[in-house]
């Protein structure tokens, strides 16, 4: 079923990203526990220990994907086989081992001597949010995106170029220059944050909006047969308004930093505006689909894309939205608040575009067109447990928001920060009850893989929408 | 989208915007570098400040804090602990090194980190030096961060 026999090599990748997504939930569950249950598993892993594990193994997962996504549909959109299937295999277990030996080490030694182990005061580049990984593993990082971006680079370069390569491969290379930043770490506090904010935001609500685009338009020419032109033209309209809007809307953390007052202006204005975006692909996936002119046997493929284009819009749309205008930021910046919105956009724009191409990819993969109906079933029910929970997630964390704000920073007598935590811990006990939903659904979501037969029938609620 | 509005239209707004609005950022940012020094209090930067970032950074404090609402939410902002702390970097250095180290039950704690005394009053002066640093609106908006 395959096309090109190097579209293989994105099945390793996959299967790791999944693997390492059950490890971050379950670690996210530690960290609920701990909300509510403030010696939870203490000393022996601490919060800020479970925390580093739950962000580094969600970015590296679904940088995995990215490269799955790569790996699978570079080949089919270039019309040829990968340049090196084998420095594919061989970046795949660099990487893999990279990350493992990396959080192994988070979790066996204290992190201060793990930054004396690794050397960090030969180049100091720990410590700071999402960047944790010692130098040595951003370093690593690095050889695997040189690697990975020639290999694709070159596959892309020497034939067939589409809109959907080109516009994955500037995302792409972009995530690459970006991780740059990482290795800036000035003492001055205003210009460490002012340039973290290159590789965090850059990436996010930049050029990985890239990635997440040229991944969807893929999927949606091969689900619905619709002319790659209008796909196409809908991909550089969506791209267009991302960094339109985006590149400057990075303004929005720079309100409360120690820059100067303007940037109040510059990121309300320009990231008030992008939902735009996101809101074009939701139209934009809908629209396709409508305009179908093949009924694709995969039809939990189509779920998730569509799924995707929903879940982006409300979770890194509608509620950055919430948040991102300066005289609201200024009470709800760094509270329950980020987190909500942090939580929704990431499953709803990323780990639901690398579970969209896993969900079309890999069936193919396996040798057939689309999954057996009881495994894709099965999916159906994984992809609404994790969905719903994780918007209840949400919803919990804005409850806890709302009143963190109110009391800690609202009112005439603002409340410390520990008694406030402490009033709205009923908040912290749904959210950890929303997220046990959402183990079960990731529980099903992998049971889905294992899962064969059944009769081909319409399943209900899926080739309406 | 109608045939009127065509694919090489959509292709040069994406290649022009997005250029046009990169150099605005970057011509921004160079404006911001020219302002950034007369808030930022890095006259406030000494050896012994840099020490205490890398205190800071080397015990993932961001794991827990926030630091001028960066961070994790799990623990008190520290951007203005001086202040809170009655502009004391002893009250600091006294509450970090009275941590217990097997946690308080039930409740979070954190965690003991066996710092020198060296290393205490580095980070105590890197806090400081942040809580000085000039925010706009003088963020966060009162006392309790």
């Amino acid at each position: 079923m395959m096309k090109y026999q190097s579209q293989s090599v994105a099945k390793p990748y996959f299967i790791a990203a999944i693997g390492l997504f059950v490890g971050q939930i379950l670690f996210g569950l530690v960290l609920g526990m701990q909300y509510v249950w403030g010696d939870f598993l203490f000393p022996e892993i601490p919060f800020n220990v479970a925390r580093m594990v739950h962000t580094n193994l969600l970015i590296v997962w679904l940088l995995f994907g990215f490269m799955g996504a790569a790996y699978f549909l570079v080949p089919e959109e270039a019309e040829r086989e990968l340049q090196s299937p084998f420095l594919a295999w061989a970046l795949f277990w660099i990487f893999l081992v990279a990350g493992a030996l990396t959080v192994l080490g988070y979790l066996l030694v204290p992190y201060a001597q793990l930054a004396d182990i690794t050397m960090n005061d030969l180049l100091p580049t720990m410590g700071r949010e999402f960047l944790e990984q010692p130098t040595v593993t951003k370093l690593g990082i690095v050889v695997v995106a040189l690697g990975f971006l020639y290999n694709i680079g070159v596959t892309i370069l020497a034939g067939r170029k589409t809109v959907v390569s080109l516009v994955l491969l500037t995302g792409l290379v972009g995530l690459a220059v970006f991780f740059l930043f990482a290795f800036y770490n000035p003492t001055n506090v205003v210009d460490d944050k002012y340039y973290w904010w290159w590789v965090v935001h850059l990436w996010v609500e930049g050029v990985w909006e890239l990635i997440l685009g040229a991944i969807l338009a893929f999927v949606l020419i091969k689900v619905t047969g619709v002319d790659r032109e209008v796909i196409e033209k809908w991909l550089y309209v969506i791209i267009a308004m991302t960094l339109i809007t985006g590149i400057i809307g990075t303004g929005h953390h720079y309100y409360w930093i120690g820059t100067p007052e303007y940037w109040q202006w510059w990121g309300s204005i320009f990231s008030a505006m992008e939902p735009i975006p996101f809101f074009m692909m939701t139209v934009f996936a809908f629209n396709m689909v409508n305009r179908r002119r093949r009924e694709h046997p995969n039809k939990v493929a189509v779920l998730w894309a569509m799924g995707t284009a929903v879940m982006a819009f409300l979770g890194a749309g509608v509620w950055g939205f919430l948040h991102t205008l300066a005289p609201i930021n200024y009470y709800t910046h760094g509270s329950q608040i980020t987190a909500a919105h942090g939580h929704m956009a990431f499953y709803g724009a990323y780990v639901m575009i690398v579970l969209t191409i896993i969900s079309y990819a890999m069936p193919i993969l396996r040798g057939k067109e689309a999954g057996d109906p009881r495994s894709q079933v099965l999916e159906m029910w994984s992809f609404w447990l994790m969905t719903v929970s994780m918007v209840f997630i949400t919803l919990f964390l804005t409850g806890a928001g709302v009143l963190q704000t109110w009391l800690q920073r609202y009112t005439e007598d603002p409340q410390p920060f520990m008694v406030v935590q402490e009033k709205i811990e009923m908040f912290y006990w749904m959210r950890e009850l929303a997220g046990a939903v959402f183990l079960i659904g990731l529980i099903v979501y992998v049971i889905s893989f294992f899962v064969k037969g059944g009769e081909r029938v319409k399943v209900a609620g899926t080739d309406t929408a | 989208m109608s045939e009127v509005f065509t694919k090489s239209m959509a292709r040069n707004i994406y290649y022009g915007g997005s250029v046009f609005f990169f150099l605005l950022f970057l011509a921004l940012t160079f404006d911001t570098s020219g302002e950034v020094p007369k808030r930022d209090n890095h006259e406030a930067i000494d050896e012994q400040v840099t020490l205490g970032k890398q205190v800071w950074e080397e015990n993932n404090c961001i794991g827990c804090h926030t630091l001028l609402g960066e961070g994790a939410y799990f623990a008190p902002e520290l951007g203005n602990v001086y202040k809170r702390f009655g502009n004391s970097t002893d009250a600091i250095v006294g509450f970090i090194k009275s941590r217990p180290v097997e946690g308080i039950p039930g409740r979070r704690s954190m965690p003991q980190f066996n710092l020198s005394d060296e290393q205490l009053e580095a980070v105590a002066a890197f806090l400081k030096y942040v809580s000085e640093i000039k925010t706009a609106r003088d963020w966060p908006p009162n006392i309790q961060g």
